[in-house]
């Protein structure tokens, strides 16, 4: 059954699209198959469709498409949604060395989980993620599914620099920073692959609905692969698979 | 003309478009011209397509020569424009010869100006876009601010002897000043505040703090009131956004914003009043005014149509508000820009400038102190740093002498033409 989405102003060229108010796995899979639907059908007129966790976000200019135009295309096109969600996905696998210099804050995370540091390690490799969403910065994905236990607050303080490749917990999401910046995840570990690179189509590794698995590595093979990558050599294992998990 | 070489920077001058889309998806923010208005005006005079690639220039102008004849044209801010010291007639199409020199005295009304180009500003695409990503350092130039040695390239038509003399009508030049009424739609998060949270943010008079940059114009000002709080389940962001988080705080999210954010947005201004925003300087007043969608679309129609009326034959005439009034070569003396009067006239390397007390050119927040009472310093010598627009600027000493008092200690936040070192009066009176 097709779920009628509130359709919010966000000035004259936007319209947010917003689906639900939660972190919610059907509420995102919505979100991604409605992107997918209006980026099939677009308009003359509409800019881009930039989806987030429970809503999209679509630009347009007014002056080509009138905001009476866009609200019945978006509803035609939410009203037409398969109610499965997409028919398939990718798995992408990324090398993580964890603790150490490359997680910092690893310590802290198994102190607040009441863990050793090798099964906060082991706990967050366990699970399949996904992507929720891209933001905050080129390439930086959102990831769901953390499990339960390892969810720990933000730092106080954020750290003005965060090395590029971090792995990060805030809260109940994890996340990769693609590049430096500062930053106030928890740091648990620092993969060498590259999630974002402007000269590649898309030039983002990930995209909203892919899913992510953690592969724990050794600091020799985290060595080796940086190696590969900075020949760009390496490809990260990307498997494709029917959903319905 | 094949390129333009920069001789001096300038405070912060960077190559912008219109904005990288469809790359949003993937986290990569928009960026752009902040005032893409005057960016079209630029191109269209300049004889380019509107959404070609400028340089955007913010406060105090870069020197820049041009490598051979072109036609260029300047728009927006009145930085206080000069073609081989003579002033530069703004938003208009003019020829520059082989070797020209464009310089700034110092700026008259407003914050960024925009240099088009005949061919446009010729850096390579990236992601469909020239426009620079500062804080990702993408795009443009090098990813980043042009700085004195870069020669910066000009697109292929900056060869042909383009049109000049061509010029948006005088009744069309907007005035700037340093009040601005700043029309909004209300939403998406509107519900999130309480009906006095609303009307504090639409009758209270804020002021531009000087920590906005290209991500956003921060405001200080009466707080509002959130219902429940001011975290949501992030969702995009658009251009103009009016972001209010914890601290009761509005920040317009401008050009370089991040493309999803977590915090409440209580309207977004309309387009055709982010010019407005992304003119206004630290210390300006701004005011929020509710305005219906309709309205918002109307106001963009009537700022593009506005565009169609560059055309060649409105003789160019100073305005009668006294914008652009005196050519003397000095900038104007207006009290948001004092003293940075001075420091751009050092930069300049203009005769030795005589006030007894070094001012601040801009509000800030004082980062270090480098001298004491007593210290005699030379002409150009560091005294403290000041950080505003997200950036570092040294202010120097306007002329040789001993200094009698230092009047602020680090970390002070200093309005625009604060007194911050004085010079003995003695010393004053001999020089």
């Amino acid at each position: 059954m097709p779920l009628v989405p509130r359709l919010l102003p966000a000035g004259d060229s936007a319209i947010v699209v917003e689906y639900g108010d939660g972190i919610d796995l059907s509420l995102n899979a919505r979100v991604r198959l409605l992107h997918r639907a209006l980026g099939a059908t677009r308009p003359a007129g509409v800019v881009e469709t930039v989806p987030a966790y429970r809503s999209l976000l679509v630009h347009y200019d007014p002056i080509v498409l009138s905001r009476a135009a866009i609200e019945r295309w978006i509803a035609e096109t939410a009203d037409h949604l398969p109610a499965e969600s997409p028919a398939a996905c990718r798995t992408v696998e990324i090398p993580v060395v964890y603790g150490g210099v490359a997680g910092p804050d690893l310590a802290d995370v198994a102190a607040h989980a009441g863990l050793e540091l090798h099964e906060v390690a082991d706990l967050h490799a366990s699970v399949e993620y996904v992507v929720f969403m891209l933001g905050f910065m080129p390439g930086f994905p959102y990831l769901g599914g953390l499990p339960e236990r390892l969810a720990t607050p933000r730092l106080a303080t954020p750290r003005t620099l965060v090395p590029a490749g971090s792995v990060g917990i805030a809260g109940a999401q994890t996340g990769i920073y693609p590049a430096e910046s500062p930053g106030g995840w928890r740091l648990i570990g620092r993969t060498p692959v590259v999630l974002f690179d402007p000269s590649d189509s898309p030039p983002a590794l990930l995209e909203a609905g892919d899913r992510v698995r953690f592969v724990p590595v050794a600091t020799a093979d985290y060595d080796a692969i940086a190696r590969e990558v900075a020949a760009g050599l390496y490809r990260p294992a990307i498997r494709a698979e029917s959903a319905g998990r | 003309m094949t390129a333009i070489e920069v001789l001096d920077g300038g405070l912060l001058t960077t190559v912008q478009d219109l904005g990288r889309f469809g790359a949003q998806q993937y986290g990569v923010p928009v960026s752009g011209a902040m005032d893409a208005w005057a960016l079209r005006a630029a191109n269209r005079l300049a004889g380019n397509y509107e959404g070609a690639a400028a340089l955007e220039i913010t406060l105090a102008g870069p020197v820049l020569r041009f490598d051979g004849p072109g036609v260029i044209a300047l728009t927006g801010g009145d930085l206080g424009a000069r073609l081989d010291g003579r002033a530069l007639d703004p938003w208009q199409s003019v020829g520059v010869p082989p070797g020209a020199e464009l310089s700034f005295a110092g700026p008259r009304d407003g914050l960024r100006a925009y240099l088009g180009v005949a061919g446009g500003i010729g850096v390579p695409l990236v992601l469909e876009s020239r426009s620079t990503l500062l804080n990702a350092r993408l795009g443009g130039f090098m990813g980043r601010a042009l700085a004195a040695g870069d020669r910066v390239p000009v697109g292929p038509g900056g060869m042909a002897i383009g049109r000049t003399g061509w010029r948006l009508p005088r009744t069309l030049v907007p005035a700037y000043g340093h009040s601005h009424m700043v029309r909004v739609v209300m939403g998406p998060q509107d519900d999130a505040f309480t009906e006095d949270g609303i009307r504090t943010f639409l009758s209270g008079s804020y002021t531009l703090a000087p920590q906005s940059d290209r991500v956003g114009c921060r405001l200080t000002g009466p707080r509002i009131a959130h219902r429940l709080g001011a975290d949501i389940v992030s969702d995009g962001t658009a251009f103009g956004s009016v972001q209010v988080s914890g601290d009761g705080l509005p920040i317009v999210l401008m050009a370089d914003r991040g493309t999803t954010g977590g915090y409440t947005k209580i309207a977004t201004v309309a387009s055709a009043d982010l010019p407005r925003m992304a003119q206004a300087s630290p210390g300006d007043r701004v005011r929020f005014v509710r305005v219906e969608l309709d309205e918002a679309v109307a106001l963009l129609r009537a700022a593009r149509t506005g565009l169609d009326r560059i055309a060649r034959d409105e003789p160019w005439s100073a305005p009668a508000a006294g914008i652009f009034e005196e050519d003397s070569g000095e900038p104007l003396a207006a009290p948001a820009y004092a003293g940075l009067a001075d420091a751009l006239a050092l930069r300049r390397g203009s005769a030795a400038v005589r006030s007894t007390a070094v001012r601040a050119p801009m509000p800030g927040l004082v980062v270090s102190v480098a001298v004491r009472a007593g210290d005699t310093v030379a002409t150009g010598q560091p005294l403290v740093v000041l950080e505003a627009m997200k950036m570092q600027n040294p202010v120097r000493a306007t002329r040789a002498g001993r200094i009698s008092r230092v009047l602020v200690a680090e970390g002070a936040l200093v309005e625009s033409g604060a007194a911050l070192v004085e010079f003995d009066d003695a010393d004053a009176r001999r020089s």
